[in-house]
């Protein structure tokens, strides 16, 4: 079916059947995939068709997009009610199709608290704004009837009214800011995309997710890939843009697959393609996977990339609005920033306004990971404290453990210590900080990582993926890289943090492009903060108890309850103690890997300096 | 280093290729289509890319050894993956790596001799919650320990 007119796609819309009176959702993120969520589905949908025939069909378990608690997935939800599950198994599938789906009471045993069954004071969801990620656990990814059913394209058919001037003035007066990493005025790369001269002109969406430690753009391309596609059409009207791409990570097929299969709907219903509704606006819009190269997530490096070439950025003094893909103006943004464009041109820009921080309206959807109680994603108001987001929805650190820093911005981010927690996450606060807000990637250390050690991760990533063009990244980062190796296996010299902080200063000051510049700030964020650390390193002491060998491991018998948890870990058979007495550690047994560390949930392992000739 | 394939099927590359459009913008398409199906770029598959896009041959070369989807060696039939993500990393992928290269027989980036089993890395596969993580071709296996992982072998 096609539309010719918006008139005959409103009377679609307002014909839709509803959808079943009750629906399960199993969570279809990253996370819970991983843990078996298609099974679940199989096993759900399975039940629902032997229990009662007549309704099955009503009954469908679909997967939808993230619901955020990955620590916790398998996650099952349930509409119109609202039961969250967590930790759902096989075995459950058939109480909760009878309890549940048939019946709609609650599995109590399933829900993180059996009197809050639909997780409604949950402090991982309580903190959170749920904008970009409304959908998510509302509607299956792949049916266009869901979307619209949840004011779909509702932002399409006003734009198509009040015109592209109109819908042009609401994203620049809202103020919204690029969600991929650098936070620059949307409204400003609108403008003069829309000034600029040439044709056609392009739209690109930038779903070329590399930071480690991230999957926001991975769970809105796989959780509501419509919405994606909307802002995109939104935006090319606004502009002028014929012609647009998705430029989808390599290492992220379902991310593909949805939304091409969204895009090839939208093509049949005539909301993209020629003429779309009968308006005389033309608008293409087809999918790139990429070949899995960091770098290609910066801006001239993907548009090389979509030309058929290396993904080599190059020097900006063209801006890519004017001359970008094929020399032609340019409009990208990434995802994210997309999702936001129907929100805005529905509601307006003084309604997103009213949301986040003044100057960084909108809301973030963050990746909360590393040594942190629940990982997830977290979707929070611009502008919310950090500690809100580590403390409250990620539950602090684990048993045993204290809070070391917080890593923001992915690898070319940097690393903030626990005084900074009482920083708002915004574009400006935390570039102040000596890090950035990237794309939204959150990390938490605790006492057992090593900062130099975390440095050395992100130095390794860096020269791995340095395209190579410009010598202060190619070559500057693998001196770094040198430099803090040997600082990890006890091969430190006295001068090695000063020199590091030149070389750093360096590479910032001449590489060629942004990820260039920004891939000194692993570095310099952890000397600024944590340079005990490196001058401890020096001397070869790791306090963390990561780098081997750097460390002797002490138990205090005081702390230490016997509960034997270091024994079956150590190696080298090191430890020793009778059952419910403290342990003690042979010095000369001991290999320094700090797998007891680890294993101690009593904070009875610590870490000493090694005495020389020991 | 290229390698030719002495069995080349010259007839199924054309099955692959043919659908995709000649022209340049192509290059990567084309390439990862071929490495889809062969799991490596041959040789003589790269320099029918160059004819029929009609661009030089070092440049299909300059692009394939860019891109880490592809590869210019032939990889295993099974391959093994470690995410090394942050999130990854701070809970222990590289002693994941290192009991993975030790009861393969193989260090990481590399297939073993009978072409069955290969060991590579990623970034990021965007599961951290579940971190570490193991993939066996595609299958994503969580909060993985050395024991895991020598069950997985």
């Amino acid at each position: 079916m096609r539309f010719s007119t918006p008139q005959d796609f409103n009377q679609y819309i307002s014909s839709l059947p509803p959808s079943a009176a009750r629906r399960l959702w199993v969570c279809g993120g990253p996370g819970c995939l991983a843990q078996g969520a298609e099974k679940l589905l199989l096993a759900l949908r399975n039940e629902a068709s032997k229990t009662n025939k007549d309704v099955s069909c009503q009954l469908l378990a679909v997967p939808t997009g993230c619901l955020g608690l990955c620590e916790r997935g398998p996650m099952v939800a349930c509409q119109p009610e609202g039961y969250v599950y967590e930790k759902v198994k096989i075995e459950d599938a058939q109480e909760i199709v009878v309890e549940t789906l048939i019946s709609g009471r609650p599995v109590s045993r399933l829900c993180q608290d059996p009197k809050d069954p639909t997780a409604s004071n949950h402090p991982f969801y309580l903190p959170q704004k749920r904008l970009i990620m409304r959908r998510f656990g509302r509607i299956n990814p792949d049916s266009f009837e869901d979307y619209l059913r949840t004011s779909g394209y509702e932002a399409l058919l006003s734009a198509l009214s009040i015109g592209p001037l109109e819908v042009f003035s609401r994203v620049e007066n809202s103020g919204l800011r690029g969600r991929g990493g650098g936070g620059f005025p949307a409204g400003r790369k609108w403008r003069a995309c829309k000034d600029a001269i040439g044709a056609p002109k392009y739209v690109l969406a930038n779903g070329d997710e590399g930071d480690p430690g991230a999957f926001m753009n991975r769970s809105l391309m796989e959780g509501d890939p419509f919405s994606i596609i909307e802002g995109m059409t939104l935006g090319a009207y606004a502009v002028g843009a014929s012609m647009g791409y998705i430029y989808v990570r390599h290492e992220y097929p379902l991310s593909v697959e949805r939304l091409k299969l969204a895009i090839k709907t939208a093509e049949n219903f005539g909301l993209l393609g020629d003429d779309i509704l009968g308006t005389g606006f033309n608008f293409n819009l087809s999918v790139i996977e990429g070949g899995g190269a960091f770098v290609c997530g910066e801006s001239t490096a993907l548009m090389a990339s979509i030309e058929g070439r290396e993904g080599q950025p190059r020097v900006k003094y063209v801006r890519s609005v004017e001359r970008g893909l094929w020399e032609k103006p340019t409009l990208l943004q990434n995802v994210e920033s997309w999702a936001n464009i129907p929100l805005i041109v529905q509601h307006g820009s003084e309604w997103f306004k009213q949301i986040g921080a003044p100057n960084n309206p909108g809301t973030k959807i963050f990746s909360l990971v590393g040594q942190v109680k629940r990982s997830g994603l977290a979707e929070m108001p611009l502008g919310s404290i950090i500690r809100t987001l580590v403390e409250d929805v990620g539950g602090g650190p684990q048993k045993g453990r204290t809070l070391k820093a917080v890593q923001t911005g992915g690898p070319s981010g940097g690393c903030l210590p626990t005084s900074a927690l009482d920083l708002p996450l915004d574009f400006d606060s935390l570039p102040e900080a000596g890090t950035i807000m990237g794309s939204g990637g959150l990390i938490v250390m605790d006492n057992l990582s090593c900062m130099v050690d975390v440095a050395r991760y992100f130095t390794l990533f860096l020269k791995n993926e340095s395209c190579g063009k410009c010598l202060p990244c190619r070559e500057g980062l693998e001196v770094a890289f040198n430099i803090l190796d040997d600082l990890c296996c006890g091969r430190g010299q006295t001068g090695h943090s000063d020199l590091l902080v030149n070389l750093a200063q360096g590479i910032q000051d001449s590489a060629l492009c942004g990820l260039g510049q920004s891939a000194a700030n692993p570095v310099l964020s952890t000397i600024r903060y944590f340079r005990e650390e490196y001058l401890e390193h020096e001397e070869g002491f790791c306090r963390a108890g990561r780098c081997q060998g750097l460390f002797l491991v002490k138990i205090d018998r005081d702390k230490c309850n016997g509960c034997g948890a270091c024994q079956p870990v150590c190696p080298a058979g090191a430890i020793t103690g009778r059952e419910r007495e403290p342990r003690t550690v042979k010095v000369e047994k001991c290999l320094g890997c700090g797998a007891c560390l680890t294993a101690c949930r009593f904070r009875a392992a610590s870490t000493e300096r090694k005495v020389a000739g020991v | 280093m290229l390698v030719n394939t002495p069995d080349f099927d010259k007839l199924a590359l054309g099955e692959i290729l043919d659908p995709i459009e000649s022209q340049p913008a192509n290059l990567l398409p084309m390439l990862q289509a071929i490495e889809g199906r062969y799991r490596y770029l041959p040789k003589e598959a790269m320099v029918e890319v160059a004819l029929r896009l009609k661009i030089p041959k070092s440049r299909v070369f300059a692009v394939a050894n860019f891109y880490k989807a592809l590869s210019l060696t032939p990889k295993g039939e099974r391959i093994f993956t470690v995410c090394q993500g942050t999130a990854c990393h701070l809970r222990g992928a590289p002693s994941l790596i290192a009991s993975l290269e030790k009861a393969l027989g193989i260090s990481l980036g590399q297939c073993s001799k009978d072409g069955r089993n290969g060991l590579e890395s990623v970034n990021c596969l965007g599961a951290c919650a579940m971190a570490p993580v193991v993939t066996v071709d595609g299958e994503v296996h969580g909060a993985m320990t050395a024991k895991k992982v020598s069950e997985l072998i």
